[in-house]
């Protein structure tokens, strides 16, 4: 008797947990045949809300974990990768692509994560400053993260594009609450599996699905996201300002090519986070005997 | 005083998960939150309260969030008796009342003049209400008499003051423990039953509302007369609030739905409906770093 294959449930990625959308409603991906591939949780904004509470939370762990420590996480994310490429790669074929372009996707993906794990515990000391002041004060620069960031993942490519502009966000210390691509879901929920297994806490990243033209609304209006993060998608640039104004919202628009091995760069990182200067009293100027 | 009823666990749970699936939403939903607003206990009870907290909270009940107008106060705030003098300059000419803790709160575990003698201080320091803890150990024990008597003792040093009794639920153990000791409660002179102190997991599950609110039911239905109930501890957002209010319109009716005979003892709850309300007007969701730091 031939066996019945088990086919995957793709579903939501919230707190950790891989729930189905509050909402109860689906929508179908489709190959580039137009026929059906997989039914998708059409995300709700109540998963919007929950997702940002699961962010907020999960904030303070993150980002209060060593630099090294992060570093070695996102390191793990990449061996984990590694080892279900095949994976990957079966889904991008499912969406179209072939199978030396799959291949080379999930691989430079799997680079770009370990470029940025090698940042992580690095872009502090390079931005930072000890800055000349004329009173008695040690005064210094330094980062720290913006804290909630929604992220619409590129539209125009499935898993490379995700990670080039999720990385930069959870290695400088954010949570994210990141909006899958929607008519090619597949890879970020799978990616999802990779990151529930390489110990990013619950939380740090929410995967979800659904129609971008519903969702950006609760999340770019959501007072408790602090930044966002959209790449290619100029004709939402305008929508997303509007939107993010009223907690003066960080809004980061790239319009690059992720697929280009040179789009990654360390101000990707320093883009979601804020400077902090501290002033520190000094009993007299030139006390600490530098030349600043 | 007639013998306490068994609970039935099992049908408790079940009439319980009911109050929960209800669905309040738009004009309802508004009306509801401000009625919790409005029946909130404002609460400070740590061993490092300070007069700048007590401040800052008392301000806090009548100034719930100014920026949004037409909300209502809290019914009252709640503190250890060294703060009510204080707590009650801080409120007077609103409708904000002086709850104060006492007889050893939250332990309990002090001899009957001490408690009195503690009573009578945030008596005479101008409480309007009293919160008083019940002897879980005494109870326990089996000793019913020696409880009923203590809350009979305070009540009568209480005077014009309202006493609520805490009977610690999370320490009874069972629901025919606490319904026991919300009929003794209720025999001995209480004005307000209340589940907890808020020091001790669990706290007011719906579970244990529930038959509390039975108990007051049944006693109306022999006496005719109305007693309140205050849920504190562990109902620290909008939903679960709300939820209470069905469940007190459905088991006592609307009566019931007043300040006056329903609280909710919370310090965080104040808060998460505030957000909520602005929620429901500007349709975004809210943060808490544009709230007060409680």
């Amino acid at each position: 008797m031939k066996r019945i294959e088990v086919l995957k449930t793709y579903k939501i990625y919230a707190g950790g947990k891989f729930p189905r959308t509050e909402s109860g409603r689906y929508y179908l991906a489709l190959n580039i045949n137009g026929e059906p591939i997989a039914n998708m949780c059409r995300g709700s904004r109540k998963d919007i809300r929950n997702a940002v509470v699961f962010a907020r939370r999960a904030l303070g762990a993150w980002s209060g974990k060593t630099a090294f420590n992060r570093s070695q996480i996102l390191y793990r994310i990449a061996e984990v990768l590694e080892g279900r490429k095949s994976q990957f790669i079966e889904e991008l074929i499912l969406q179209g692509m072939t199978k030396s372009s799959a291949l080379k996707e999930v691989e430079s993906s799997i680079d770009r994560i370990v470029y940025y794990a090698g940042w992580c515990d690095k872009y502090c000391q390079i931005g930072s400053s000890v800055n000349p002041v004329s009173s008695s004060h040690f005064n210094f620069s330094t980062y720290e993260p913006v804290g909630v960031v929604g992220m619409i993942a590129p539209q125009d490519t499935s898993l490379y594009g995700l990670i080039s502009a999720l990385m930069p966000i959870i290695a400088g210390g954010n949570s994210c609450v990141l909006l899958a691509n929607e008519k090619m879901p597949l890879c970020a929920v799978t990616f999802a599996e990779v990151l529930h297994a390489s110990d990013v806490p619950g939380g740090v990243v929410n995967i979800i699905t659904g129609h971008i033209s519903e969702l950006i609304k609760p999340l770019a209006t959501h007072m408790d996201v602090n930044a966002i993060s959209i790449s290619n998608l100029p004709e939402l640039k305008r929508e997303i300002d509007l939107y993010s104004v009223d907690n003066l919202k960080r809004v980061r628009s790239y319009d690059v090519n992720w697929n280009s091995k040179g789009n990654q760069a360390l101000h990707y990182i320093t883009d979601f986070q804020e400077i902090k200067t501290t002033w520190h009293p000094i009993e007299n100027i030139g006390g600490a005997t530098s030349t600043y | 005083m007639s013998l306490s009823p068994t609970v039935d666990k099992v049908g408790v749970e079940e009439r319980v998960s009911r109050f929960q699936k209800r669905s309040i939403k738009t004009s309802a939903k508004m009306d509801g939150l401000k009625l919790v607003l409005n029946m909130i206990d404002l609460t400070t009870l740590e061993g490092k309260d300070t007069p700048g907290k007590v401040r800052q909270m008392c301000y806090k009940a009548n100034h719930l969030h100014d920026s949004f107008p037409g909300l209502p106060s809290v019914a009252a705030v709640c503190v250890y008796p060294s703060m009510v003098k204080l707590a009650k300059s801080m409120v007077k000419n609103s409708a904000v009342k002086v709850a104060s803790v006492s007889t050893a709160f939250p332990s309990g575990q002090a001899p009957i003049d001490v408690k009195i003698s503690d009573t009578k201080f945030a008596v005479d320091q101008g409480a309007d209400e009293i919160d008083m803890v019940i002897s879980r150990g005494k109870f326990l024990a089996g000793e019913f008499s020696f409880v009923y008597d203590e809350i009979a003792q305070i009540k009568e040093v209480c005077g014009k003051s309202r006493l609520k009794v805490i009977l610690e639920t999370g320490e009874l153990a069972t629901l025919d423990n606490v319904r026991k000791a919300s009929d003794l409660a209720i025999h001995a002179g209480a004005d307000f039953i209340k589940t907890s102190t808020g020091k001790i997991q669990p706290a007011a599950t719906m579970q244990v509302t529930y038959t509390m609110l039975m108990a007051i039911r049944d006693y109306y239905d022999e006496t005719g007369i109305m007693i309140g109930m205050k849920p504190a501890g562990g109902i620290s957002n909008s939903k679960l609030a709300l939820h209470n209010l069905v469940m007190v319109k459905e088991v006592l009716g609307e009566e019931w739905l007043t300040n006056k005979w329903f609280r909710f003892g919370a310090s965080s709850l104040a808060n998460d409906v505030l957000m909520q309300i602005l929620k429901t007007e500007t349709g975004k969701y809210q943060s808490s770093d544009y709230f007060t730091i409680d």
